[in-house]
């Protein structure tokens, strides 16, 4: 059997080499708001192969896939389908064509059963009505193509997240599929279902499908991949073949000329500012944490989106339940205190999400950067504001970031990502703030602003304030930090100091590695 | 020579499009309130010379009064992104309450009538806001939706009210309640219009001023940043319907003064005219943006058509009609504003 399926993939690689590809992308550009999300890549897909999209987050990999997939269309460059060139308008026209993905985030309707759920928006009918036993019954021979044990009638929302996704594939399935396009598939799944997906992938390719796939696991590319495409920063940097080395890879996704970006911090860790002894959250997120950040230093926290980071912060700033262990901040215990008392107690967390959790979008800057001072006495005597006060003190901070266009006065959405970045980072320095967190600071800015953050950042902490700093970006752990903590799956996989902290050190910790 | 009349045309066409960008950018700052304002007063002007005079535009704000107390109201649950259905509920049942109470104090102690007077207010007020307290728990603790929780209590308080009084209305409050807050007046301004400005003027100052309206805004604009803040947004959510509650509360007993009786069926048009005012006025359903001095123009307006279609002598029936036509039309002309903000950015 396993003979079998080594020979299949040996098979299934060589003579496609020089066939035709099903689709190719040429110099594919698409901008955000000022900012480059892909910038000029090209790619293709042949038949009967898997082509490995690797890059960090960010890098543009889901910008891609969304305009193969037609979600998004891109500003500049072409697309190629079977040699023609096509204008992907929608997502139903690239199913038409064959082309089908598999997104991280569900497309079901989880108050719907699972054959209604695959044949949305194409559902059997006779004169114009459901026909629910032909459905039924389309629903089931897919299902059992598959090889999926779910029961068609089943409701989504009754389902494990593994479950899910394959319902999610199934949908993939019910027309005829030319490319496929499965965007960590493998993330919630056990290893027995995993297995059973690589076969179908196996089956898929022997029948000429083309598959793009993304994944952070090295194991799987090695296990199923044939080329590999590596993204950086919205370019392609190159594409290989699957017999890569994992160092050769991971320079690939992360080398960049990095002297420049970031400023040297002197490193002098004084007391302890926070610490947190076996801490874990009601919701299970994060179990078993022990760490602690003193003043003086940029304390790293790596791991993948999802590993759990975030939820450290979140739970020592009192926004998650905690379930067990213990909050330590300097040193009295805060266990479970509420957001208020930590920001009293010197404790800033400017979240990753600026939209969602920053900023008002709809309301003047100045508001949103006064926000979290309003109860202090320089913005607030008694209930009645102090406006002057606070215009003065935002204009000041304003001019501080160097924000673009200087007018506290405008509306937050008409800034750009970069500018409303630096609102959001203005809001911290409104209070006396004894421990920064940066949840992912440089998500979705340009490198200008990028820099102005890692000047920011360094400066707080050699004025004596303690910075934590969670992020996905690895050259941001390796230059801003001198100890390094690295979470998979919600505990924490390693502390890294000094010269330990290099590429290979964290994202080994990172990555899961299955037991082969 | 064609040139020049090319010329001539093309500085024509520049005009009318430079005048057409400045109505555009008046359009985009101002809002539609201000543009229908002046086209109801040029109609109905046109239409009724009786309309343009002094005394009749004191009726419209006296008669505007009561819809400008539960639309500024409203304009707290607006804000903080939610909405209140039940501020005709809250009329009908602070009427209920307050006449009740004032009707069998004054016949305990009929010579004791300002006390009376006292207590059925009291009463009435302190009934009314309950129901916002009510709303207020709902939505904040058990994250019941504005448009459920809302609809409900207007249910239930409708139904409390009619209950109390078999549908009936209640007589029996002392004459002088009616003669004071209903047609009485302070230093020439008729009692429910000081009353009414007192406490805009108040809240005014609560909105721009004090750390709870910026609150009010943040919770409307971002509740998960307002979190982040520090802010208790459960509290300010609370509050939000407590004020709305508050605000319809007075009202209601303003109008109980007014007619001299309780009533169990006052305010049913109220949540409607009352979120139209607001929308008119600029208020976003999405919350966070909306500004007190607006709404009061808004209620202003919605008056000023009424008021104008008695005189010209439009049906009652149609004028329901218009009433929410124009709510709709000021949504529309929004959402066309909002497409313009949008160009404009680029």
């Amino acid at each position: 059997m396993k003979a079998d399926l080594a020979d299949d993939e040996n098979s299934g690689r060589l003579p496609n080499a020089g066939s035709p590809p099903l689709l190719t992308l040429e110099g594919i550009t698409k901008t955000y708001s000022g900012a480059k999300a892909l910038d000029g890549v090209d790619f293709d897909v042949r038949p009967g192969e898997v082509h490995v999209l690797f890059g960090e987050n960010g890098a543009g990999k889901s910008t891609l896939i969304s305009i193969v997939a037609g979600a998004i269309r891109p500003d500049a460059g072409r697309l190629l389908f079977r040699g023609e060139p096509v204008d992907i308008f929608s997502v139903q026209h690239a199913r038409s064509l064959g082309i089908s993905a598999v997104f991280q985030e569900f497309s079901l309707v989880p108050q719907l059963s699972i054959e209604e759920n695959l044949f949305l928006g194409s559902e059997e009918t006779t004169f114009g009505v459901l026909d629910k036993s032909a459905t039924r019954k389309r629903a089931s021979e897919l299902l059992d193509q598959l090889g999926f044990s779910l029961r068609a009638t089943q409701r989504v929302a009754y389902l494990s997240r593994a479950e899910q996704q394959m319902v999610e594939i199934a949908k993939a399935f019910r027309a005829d599929l030319s490319v496929l396009i499965l965007d960590e598939p493998t993330a919630s799944l056990t290893d027995k279902e995993t297995d059973q997906l690589f076969a179908l992938i196996d089956q898929l390719r022997s029948q000429g499908v083309g598959i793009i796939y993304i994944t952070h696991r090295i194991n799987e590319i090695r296990k199923i991949g044939d080329r590999i495409t590596v993204l950086r920063d919205g370019c392609a940097v190159g594409t290989v073949g699957a017999d890569i080395s994992e160092t050769d890879l991971v320079g690939m996704m992360t080398g960049r000329i990095i002297d420049q970006i970031f400023p040297s911090v002197r490193y002098r860790p004084r007391e302890r500012v926070i610490e947190t002894r076996g801490l874990a959250t009601a919701d299970g997120a994060i179990k078993d944490i022990s760490l602690h950040v003193a003043k003086g230093e940029i304390v790293g926290l790596a791991g993948l989106v999802g590993s759990g980071k975030s939820d450290i912060a979140r739970a020592c700033f009192g926004l998650i339940p905690v379930s067990s262990g213990s909050v330590h901040f300097e040193g009295v215990e805060t266990t479970g205190k509420s957001p208020r008392a930590m920001l009293d107690a010197g404790f800033f967390y400017v979240p990753s999400d600026r939209r969602e959790e920053g900023l008002m979008m709809m309301r003047c800057a100045r508001e949103s950067i006064a926000l979290p001072a309003l109860s202090t006495p320089e913005f607030s005597k008694g209930f009645a504001l102090r406006r002057r006060a606070e215009s003065e003190r935002a204009n000041e901070l304003a001019k501080k970031l160097n924000l673009q266009p200087r007018n506290i006065e405008r509306t937050v959405e008409h800034f750009s990502g970069g500018n409303q970045q630096k609102i959001l980072l203005a809001k911290s320095l409104t209070r006396k703030v004894k421990l920064f967190v940066f949840d992912e600071p440089t998500v979705g800015v340009d490198v200008g602003t990028r820099v102005a953050i890692y000047r920011f950042i360094g400066n707080l902490c050699e004025n004596g304030a303690a910075v934590l700093l969670i992020s996905s970006d690895m050259p941001e752990i390796l230059h801003l930090t001198r100890r390094v903590y690295v979470m998979c799956r919600g505990a924490l996989t390693a502390e890294l100091t000094g010269d330990q902290i290099t590429q290979e050190n964290v994202l080994r910790h990172c990555f899961e590695r299955e037991a082969a | 020579m064609s040139d020049e009349g090319s010329n001539a045309e093309r500085r024509k066409a520049s005009l009318a499009e430079s005048s057409l960008n400045l109505l555009k950018l008046a359009f985009v700052r101002l809002g539609v309130l201000p543009f229908l304002l002046l086209i109801a007063v040029v109609v109905f002007a046109v239409m009724s010379d009786n309309f343009l005079t002094g005394r009749n535009l004191l009726n419209v704000v006296r008669q505007s009064t009561y819809l400008a107390l539960v639309a500024v109201g409203q304009m707290f649950a607006l804000l903080t992104g939610g909405f209140d259905l039940s501020v005709g509920t809250i009329l009908a049942v602070t009427s209920v309450f307050g006449a009740t109470a004032m009707a069998a104090a004054y016949t305990a102690m009929p010579e004791a009538v300002a006390a009376a007077i006292a207590i059925g207010m009291i009463v009435g007020i302190a009934a009314g806001i309950s129901i916002g307290v009510i709303n207020g728990i709902g939505v904040a603790i058990f994250n019941v939706s504005p448009f459920m929780m809302s609809l409900g209590m207007a249910s239930v308080g409708f139904g409390i009210a009619l209950y109390m009084t078999g549908g009936t209305p209640v007589y029996g409050m002392p004459i002088e309640f009616g003669d004071i807050f209903g047609f009485g007046s302070i230093y020439g301004l008729p009692t429910p219009v000081a009353v009414a400005l007192l406490l805009i003027v108040l809240l005014f100052y609560v909105v721009n001023r004090t750390r709870l309206g910026r609150y009010f805004y943040a919770v409307g604009g971002n509740i998960k940043a307002a979190r982040l803040s520090g802010i208790n947004t459960r509290l300010t959510l609370f509050l939000a319907y407590v004020f709305c509650g508050g605000m319809a509360a007075v009202a209601g007993m303003l109008l109980t003064a007014r007619l001299d009786t309780g009533e169990a069926n006052i305010g049913a048009t109220m949540p409607l005219e009352s979120i139209a005012a607001c929308v008119i006025a600029g208020v976003s359903l999405r919350g966070g943006i909306g500004r007190l001095e607006n709404v009061v123009l808004g209620a202003l307006f919605i008056g000023l058509v009424q008021n104008g279609m008695n005189l010209a002598r439009i049906e009652s029936y149609l004028q329901i009609v218009v009433i929410g036509v124009l709510l709709i039309l000021a949504v529309v002309a929004d959402q066309f504003r909002l497409r313009i903000i949008a160009n404009m950015r680029d």
